[in-house]
């Protein structure tokens, strides 16, 4: 398969540049010091695609590929491919779901408790010496509170079940109601934010779903409610965030994602109730590899024509 | 009962305070400091309760000042700042705050743990000084199907198993004895049970046996994988060896809340970044420490009324 040019679309991954590297003709596109001519010169050569959160496949890179057969996104979230044309193509799509839904609930739960019990802002305080002179304040208690999730999918439900063990009733909102799930369901994002103490984003981005935490969710979260997004910037109307958090009137959030990453509001560094991590959900050596090894175990079942691990289109 | 005199021995939470100010004679042993000796010498005599906390309790010396002294009550479930013995000696009653207190040092337990293993403190501090621009951070490690070990398997060591368990942890544990209804495994060494485990959580009371039973073996069996997080107290772990471990990286990482000297907290670990350190905020949230103080006080109004004690410590 040495012959097979495929097209990396960002470092994402030493390891995972070393095996396409090994095993196909890797193009690396953030090397290349004119894209469109590049395109030009190698259309014919490209026959994948490997992408990720922050860079994947739009319409104008599938349109320049003439020989595109299968996008393997490095990631679960499929908002940076064009579905529809890769569809209309009959261009393969994979992600990695499952391998990576543990650690993304893991830090859903890990940004509620850091966000709660001012888990940095105490280490920070240790770490200048200020114990010394008193005692920090007292913060917020997470067992009991009542937690709502935005999409109950694979991620949406690991964080139920962790969630659960700290005697944290559960409600969510997804677009139909799940008659076989235990948890309270609501019809509405407004209602289930009117109705939990934490509102945790744990849905796809979509059309539907783009800034589907606005300003009236954020009024009815309140000056207590606590906003967790392990799932993509958009979801959030950001400027709305921001101006919630410093007037107070939102009590706190845990993002791991931005609108414009690596970007984060500025005005966000300073809050005491904000824990901000860049995008690293999945950031971990052994669910990375998983990851990988999974987009790899995608090319090679392609292009040897066996069926694919975890296609999506 | 505005006559019973109950000394305080340090401030500890101001609703506690001004309750026990509305209820009682209540004098502040750290507002009498330049005149403590005359204080003790005016005043002893009329003291019947002293609440303490795990910063000051009731050592031999305060017991023997306070000849009618009836009850310690204190705002914490450790004990070890207590003579137990001589309180049995002289029968003096002691209560603490077991129950309500256990789910958030429980929490600040898992919280501490997902802070280490995923580096939520440095990528939080990596983005609030806006080095994100500039590239990202390394990996982290996987906390969830990760071996835990529990020191202690009370109340507070369940509640820690209990919430491991939903991230598909492994849980095993040591303990004086084997606990009957449990399915999880009893190591009765705590050098095989740290050599088994990648997270070893101690979550022991501090008495005679359990005094630095974190040390330098148990550190070495755990290993430069290995996670230890404390809070449990200080001096279950012998911290110079905890120190010079983190520092060499012959330990993977430590989140700790309690320190053997408070509130000093070795200085060399202020620059490791593998490590987590919090301010003995176990138990530290508005809810809780409410419920410690209401806890305190029913123990307080129910001795002096001959009625039984809410919590007692036998």
């Amino acid at each position: 398969m040495e012959s097979i040019g495929v097209l990396l679309a960002c470092p994402m991954n030493s390891y995972l540049e070393q095996q396409l590297d090994k095993r196909f003709k890797l193009y690396r596109f953030w090397t290349v010091p004119d894209k469109s001519s590049f395109l030009a010169s190698h259309k014919d050569s490209i026959q994948a695609v490997v992408g990720n959160a922050a860079a994947g496949a739009d319409a104008e890179l599938i349109e320049a590929l003439p020989k595109l057969e299968i996008v393997a996104s490095f990631s679960v979230g499929l908002d940076k491919i064009d579905l529809t044309k890769c569809k209309e193509k009959g261009i393969r799509v994979t992600n990695t779901p499952d391998v990576l839904t543990e650690d993304v609930a893991d830090l859903a739960i890990g940004l509620m408790l850091a966000v709660l019990r001012k888990l940095c802002e105490s280490d920070r305080y240790v770490r200048s010496g200020k114990w010394k002179r008193g005692d920090y304040v007292l913060t917020t208690k997470f067992t009991g509170k009542k937690v709502g999730i935005i999409g109950l999918g694979r991620i949406g439900m690991a964080i139920a079940k962790r969630a659960e063990a700290f005697s944290c009733p559960i409600s969510y909102y997804s677009r139909t109601e799940k008659p076989e799930i235990k948890y309270k369901y609501y019809p509405s994002v407004v209602e289930l934010a009117a109705h939990c103490d934490i509102l945790v984003v744990a849905c796809p981005l979509t059309k539907e779903t783009h800034h589907i935490i606005n300003r009236e969710v954020i009024n009815a979260m309140g000056p207590k409610g606590v906003l967790i997004n392990i799932g993509r910037g958009p979801h959030v109307d950001e400027p709305e965030l921001v101006s919630a958090l410093v007037e107070r009137r939102l009590g706190g959030a845990g993002l791991d994602v931005f609108e414009n990453e690596p970007y984060v509001p500025e005005e966000l560094f300073g809050l005491d109730n904000v824990v901000l991590l860049p995008h690293v959900g999945s950031g971990t050596v052994e669910t990375r590899q998983a990851m990988a090894d999974l987009v790899i175990g995608n090319l090679e079942a392609h292009f040897q024509k066996k069926p694919l691990l975890t296609p999506v289109v | 009962m505005n006559n019973i005199s109950v000394l305080m021995t340090c401030p500890m939470l101001e609703y506690l305070e001004k309750q026990l100010e509305s209820r009682f004679n209540l004098f502040k042993m750290w507002n009498l400091s330049s005149s403590k000796p005359d204080f003790f010498k005016n005043h002893s005599g009329s003291i019947k309760a002293v609440v303490g906390d795990t910063t000051v309790g009731a050592d031999s010396n305060m017991i023997d000042s306070l000849p009618n002294l009836e009850i310690v009550a204190s705002y914490s479930v450790g004990l070890d700042k207590i003579d137990l013995e001589k309180c049995k000696d002289k029968g003096i009653k002691v209560t603490n705050t077991p129950d309500v207190l256990t789910n958030d040092v429980a929490d600040l337990g898992i919280g501490l743990a997902l802070a280490v293993m995923r580096k939520i403190c440095v990528c939080d501090q990596f983005v609030k000084s806006g080095n994100w621009i500039n590239g990202d951070l390394g990996l982290a490690s996987k906390f969830s199907g990760k071996s835990v070990g529990i020191v202690g398997l009370g109340r507070i060591g369940s509640a820690i198993a209990k919430r491991s368990e939903a991230f598909n942890c492994h849980i095993s544990y040591h303990s004086r004895s084997e606990k009957p209804n449990t399915n999880y495994k009893y190591y009765s060494n705590i050098v095989d049970l740290a050599a088994n485990c990648q997270i070893l959580i101690v979550a022991c009371a501090l008495t005679e046996e359990t005094r630095h039973i974190v040390n330098r073996k148990v550190i070495d069996a755990l290993g430069p994988k290995g996670i230890l997080i404390n809070i449990g107290r200080g001096a279950c772990v012998d911290e110079p060896e905890l120190v010079s471990a983190l520092l060499e990286g012959r330990l993977g990482g430590a989140g700790i809340d309690v320190f053997e000297n408070e509130p000093n907290v070795p200085e060399e670990l202020f620059a490791v970044e593998n490590v987590v350190l919090v301010p003995h905020v176990g138990s530290d949230t508005e809810e809780t420490s409410k419920a410690m103080a209401d806890l305190v006080i029913s123990n307080l109004e129910a001795h002096f009324k001959g009625e039984p004690l809410l919590t007692p410590v036998t």
